[in-house]
């Protein structure tokens, strides 16, 4: 059990964190997210106790950090950055963290094994790869088979094996009722690890849910349908009170309705379709439009009518040719 | 005290494992035995043609020490990569993952890298002298000969007040670059100059390595090119005067490892 309170971090004016509280629970995987710059590294860096917070707590098993006598029985990590030193053989490196612990000899063998490096156990780590870094870093984090683990982007770099090897250890670490706390940007891999969301933007929490929910609440989810005669079904929906939006690729999209429903007008007016879907948004569209809607606030009090959002698959990653700086702020006052 | 060793043990670990820090040591040893051989070899040889003031002030055991000036900035490198590399590397984040207490942390680094160059130190204080002696011949000394044995001592003490004194400096400064940057002008420029030059060099007297080497000198009188003859303090003065530059340095270093993120 991982508890933030308040926790804040200035970098001279720039607020990396602000004021972030929120708790990550054992038994299940909880994803970290928010855009680049959003602040995730920095907090999990003052989670270990390497940066001190310009205000607020953490507390790791209800104790600071620093009070924990041999941390890496209670807590591994993978930082972003590199924590190795390359002229050190990958084994010599376990070994002098394990020995600071109180971990025997042996377990650093056998997490080397863990993680596919017993072959290079006695190479220097400035000749790895940007993967095989990944995996010693992992293998640095199992070491004292802590009930909490915490990976920085631990896909970064690794191959399709690797990836789905994260994946399951992440996915049987929380079965074994740990605490499983990870950042990725990468949405797909992240929505079939992660049970829970954090979510932040510009330091700040925006969402702490249930993955399940965070869809449902940040996407659309709504019935494409083709037919030969759009027009004559829109009408159809029309009087039935139902509305019908066309898409750019000539098919109507249909929000809040179930598909039944709509397939039953078509039937009733006799109108042939091609296709009737019922869409759900993925992650990457929920993530996506939850900062896309902080930016497009400011045009949508402009031009009145217009639907909230871009619609889903549509929609611009945040920031993407804006400045970052810009990132949220809509968001910030639309609360 | 089971944590602290554990620790002690750990970063025992991690200075035998790295080659590029050992083998600054034994540069150190080298160099030092090296030069100072080669000076009391040209001593020996010309003896006969110095001036009759200087024979009298004439101090065979400084004489064998000689080459230390070279061999202390691999022992600065030594003190300098054995901290900063933590930094440039970025296991810092992972030492302070695995030992949060920063103090203790910072104790058992010093102690295991202190202790190992001490030992050098010794071995290098020890053997340069008798190697310098044979060289000298006729005008050599002996280890038995009155305050002989403190100086070859102070030898190696002073090798290792210098890389505490480096170790603490690193803490500051963190960056390799900027630390020797910093401490090799210091010791190899600003030094002599600052002693050199008559107005500054009674304030040069205080600085680390001037006032320490005063522990390797027999003939209070002379010293030769150091001129160690005007000091206003003796060996053990000298030494204590570096000292609490070693001191300063750790305590400064300690004040930004406990406050500054890693
Ligand atoms: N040591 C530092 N000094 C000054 N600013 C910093 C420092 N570390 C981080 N920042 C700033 O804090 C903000 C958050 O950075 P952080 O690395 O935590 O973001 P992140 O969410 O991990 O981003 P990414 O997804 O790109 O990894 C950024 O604006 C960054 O510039
Ligand atoms: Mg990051």
């Amino acid at each position: 059990m991982i508890e933030l309170e308040g926790l804040t971090k200035r970098y001279g004016e720039k607020t990396a964190v602000d004021r972030l509280t929120f708790s990550v629970r054992p038994g299940v995987v909880t994803g970290f997210l928010g855009p680049n710059g959003a602040g995730k590294s920095t907090t999990m860096r003052m989670m270990l106790g390497l940066d001190s917070p310009t205000s607020g707590h953490v507390r790791i098993d209800g104790k600071r950090y620093d009070q924990l006598q041999e941390p890496l029985n209670h807590i591994g990590a993978l930082l972003e950055a590199k924590s190795v030193h390359g002229g050190r053989t990958a084994y010599n490196h376990l070994l002098c963290l394990a020995q600071s612990n109180g971990i025997p000899d042996r377990r650093v063998d056998a997490v080397l094994d863990m993680v596919g490096l017993a072959s290079v156990a006695k190479k220097r780590p400035k000749g790895f790869s940007l993967g095989m870094g990944q995996r010693l870093g992992i293998a640095a984090a199992l070491l004292g088979d802590p009930r909490i683990v915490m990976f920085d982007e631990p896909v970064n770099g690794l191959d399709p094996e690797g990836i789905h090897w994260v994946r399951n250890l992440m996915q049987q670490l929380a079965a074994e009722g740990r605490t499983v706390f990870v950042s990725s940007h990468l949405m797909s891999e992240m929505s079939v690890t992660a049970e829970h969301l954090v979510v932040i933007g510009q330091g700040r929490l925006m969402a702490d849910t249930s993955m399940a929910d965070f869809i449902a609440e940040n996407s659309r989810t709504y019935v494409r349908v083709r037919t030969p005669e759009p027009e004559r079904l829109r009408d159809a929906l029309h009087a039935t009170g139902v509305n019908a939006v066309a898409a750019d690729d000539g098919s109507l999209e249909v929000d809040g309705q179930p598909a039944a429903r709509i397939g039953d007008v078509a039937a009733q007016h006799r109108v042939v379709l091609h296709e009737l879907s019922p869409q759900n948004a993925s992650l990457e569209e929920a993530f996506m439009r939850l900062t896309a809607e902080s930016v497009e606030y400011h045009a949508h009090t402009a031009a009145q009518g217009q639907p909230p959002g871009p619609a889903p698959g549509q929609s611009q990653p945040p920031g993407g040719d804006r400045p970052t700086q810009q990132w949220g702020t809509g968001w910030k006052e639309g609360r | 005290m089971a944590h602290t060793t554990r620790v002690l043990r750990s970063e025992w670990t991690k200075v035998r494992s790295v080659r590029s820090t050992l083998w600054t040591l034994l540069i150190a040893a080298v160099v030092t035995v090296g030069l100072s051989a080669l000076i009391c070899a040209f001593t020996a040889s010309d003896f006969d043609s110095m001036a009759e003031s200087e024979k009298a002030v004439f101090d065979a055991t400084y004489v064998s020490f000689a080459g230390m000036s070279l061999g202390q900035l691999a022992m600065i490198a030594f003190g300098v990569l054995v901290v900063s590399n933590e930094y440039s590397t970025g296991m810092i984040r992972s030492s302070l993952s695995a030992v949060p207490q920063r103090g203790t942390f910072m104790f058992c680094k010093i102690f295991v890298a202190t202790a190992l160059v001490l030992v050098v130190g010794m071995a290098t204080s020890f053997t340069t002298f008798f190697v310098g002696q044979q060289l000298l011949g006729d005008h050599g000394t002996t280890i038995g000969e009155p305050n002989v044995l403190r100086a070859v001592i102070g030898g190696g003490l002073y090798m290792t007040l210098i890389a505490l004194f480096t170790m603490g400096v690193a803490f500051v400064l963190r960056s390799p670059m900027l630390a020797f940057g910093t401490l090799m002008p210091f010791f190899f420029i600003i030094s002599g100059i600052l002693g050199g030059v008559s107005a500054t060099k009674k304030f040069a007297h205080y600085l680390p390595d001037q006032a320490g080497t005063m522990i390797m000198t027999v003939e209070t009188g002379g010293g030769g090119e150091f001129g160690v003859g005007d000091r206003p303090y003796g060996p053990w003065g000298g030494l204590f005067i570096m000292a609490l530059w070693v001191v300063a340095s750790l305590v400064a270093g300690y004040l930004v490892l406990k406050k500054r993120d890693a």
